[in-house]
């Protein structure tokens, strides 16, 4: 999701769990959250650190094809709109760093591993957004398949992480309307309108359902996250259930998912979907997406841009500090 | 003449997985005392599952008088809210 691919090491059985391991997974079984200063298996650190990390860079690195239209919206209204959700993303990227901070990593070091290509973002930041529908179907379903990981992860058991995605979750929900709004109006705008609001569906479809993950039914890996409830839902749940609530949003607008074999399956009461390219993803995720460099550029470049400014502020500190302390004897 | 203990602001959390919240304050010469006092006088009957404490002195609060520069221009920005969008029901919830 916003963290794709997160490693972790495989699920311990409980026989193979030393007495402080299995206490803490009892904990975790009766839904006690953990917090920053108890004792927690080192893998269970280390792999909310990659996850949180993951997840605020996906804020961070997720302002930027949505920052592209904030010039170039077409009325006031929705350039303030637009603005107000960017300004969204960052401080939930800030909530992120903050409690990825509790596990002993410091957020400069979560920068510059994102920096040097060494963590990672979601795939989907690295697709652009070329015409204004991109900013309403980037509401409707990036935003939509976002909530729709995010919501239980209100309940993950890392007590900060839990606390944070409360807070993103409550203020998010105006994400996903915005861009849907965008989608209605334009779906029932000019034949030209309609056409654009197509377009952007058929090009955010699959790296939408990508967003997901690959299929995990046979992963070790998300066992053990599952296992320490870091990991709510297996990605072909979330992925499932994105694809029901999204269908009959695109029926409404009067769009056509760009899937002939989508169809609704009784048996299952859901329905049958193509699967996205993931060799496309693979690739995505290795950096030869459509715009990685760019994305990746941009965020070192405003790095570096303000390091005079970072660096001003912290030497007008020292100084009024100076200034405040009581002269010593003299 | 003996030194006045100083002031220390306490936080408790009241049950597991929330944020600790702002109880009161109390005197006390250092930070475990404070911990030690604030066990005794915020949490007698069994209301928390942790406790911080934090000198007074450490918390810088924004001034009454800025209250209307710093909250009122979110007043405005109404668009942030999920509610000032029309969603059709037949959509579903979102």
């Amino acid at each position: 999701m916003y963290a794709q691919l997160v490693s972790t090491e495989g699920l311990k059985k409980p026989e193979d769990m030393t007495p402080a391991e299995r206490a803490f997974q009892e904990r975790i079984d009766r839904n006690e959250k953990i917090e920053p200063k108890e004792w927690m298996p080192e893998g269970y650190r280390k792999t909310l650190i990659r996850q949180i990390g993951q997840h605020a860079h996906s804020e961070i690195v997720g302002q930027l094809p949505e920052g592209n239209w904030i010039s170039r919206a077409p009325t006031l209204e929705r350039k303030a709109i637009l603005l107000a959700k960017v300004q969204d993303e960052a401080g939930h990227g800030l909530y992120l760093y903050c409690a990825a901070e509790t596990l002993g990593v410091s957020r400069d070091e979560l920068m510059e591993l994102l920096h040097k290509g060494k963590m990672k973002y979601s795939s989907i930041f690295n697709y652009p957004t070329l015409t204004w529908a991109d900013m309403g179907a980037v509401g409707w379903l990036v935003d939509g398949a976002a909530i729709m990981n995010q919501v239980p992860l209100q309940r993950t058991s890392f007590g900060p992480y839990s606390r944070a995605m409360i807070r993103i979750c409550k203020e998010e929900s105006f994400h996903q309307r915005q861009g849907y709004a965008i989608m209605m109006k334009m779906a029932a705008g000019t034949p030209e309108q309609k056409r654009m609001a197509q377009d952007a569906l058929n090009r955010l479809w699959y790296p939408s359902l990508m967003m997901f993950g690959p299929s995990d039914k046979d992963s070790v890996h998300s066992a053990q996250s599952m296992a320490w409830k870091i990991k709510m839902n297996t990605n072909d749940e979330l992925r499932q259930k994105f694809v029901d609530q999204t269908v009959p949003q695109a029926k409404y607008l009067g769009l056509t998912v760009p899937d002939p074999e989508l169809k609704w399956n009784e048996e299952k009461g859901g329905h049958d979907f193509s699967e996205p390219d993931w060799s496309e993803f693979f690739d995505v995720i290795a950096g030869n997406g459509p715009c990685n460099k760019d994305r990746l550029g941009a965020r070192v470049k405003a790095w570096d841009d303000g390091a005079w400014f970072r660096d001003g502020l912290v030497a007008h500190a020292e100084k009024a500090a100076a200034r405040r302390a009581p002269v010593a004897a003299e | 003449m003996s030194k006045e203990w100083p002031l220390w602001e306490v936080f408790i959390r009241g049950q597991h997985g929330l944020n600790h919240r702002h109880v009161g304050s109390l005197h006390a010469p250092d930070a475990e005392m404070a911990i030690n006092n604030a066990r005794d006088v915020y949490t007698r009957r069994n209301e928390g599952v942790s406790i911080w404490v934090v000198p007074s002195a450490a918390i810088t609060a924004s001034s009454p008088s800025d209250k209307g520069p710093l909250f009122e221009p979110a007043n405005s920005k109404v668009y942030r809210h999920p509610t000032f969008y029309d969603i059709p029901d037949e959509v579903g919830h979102m």
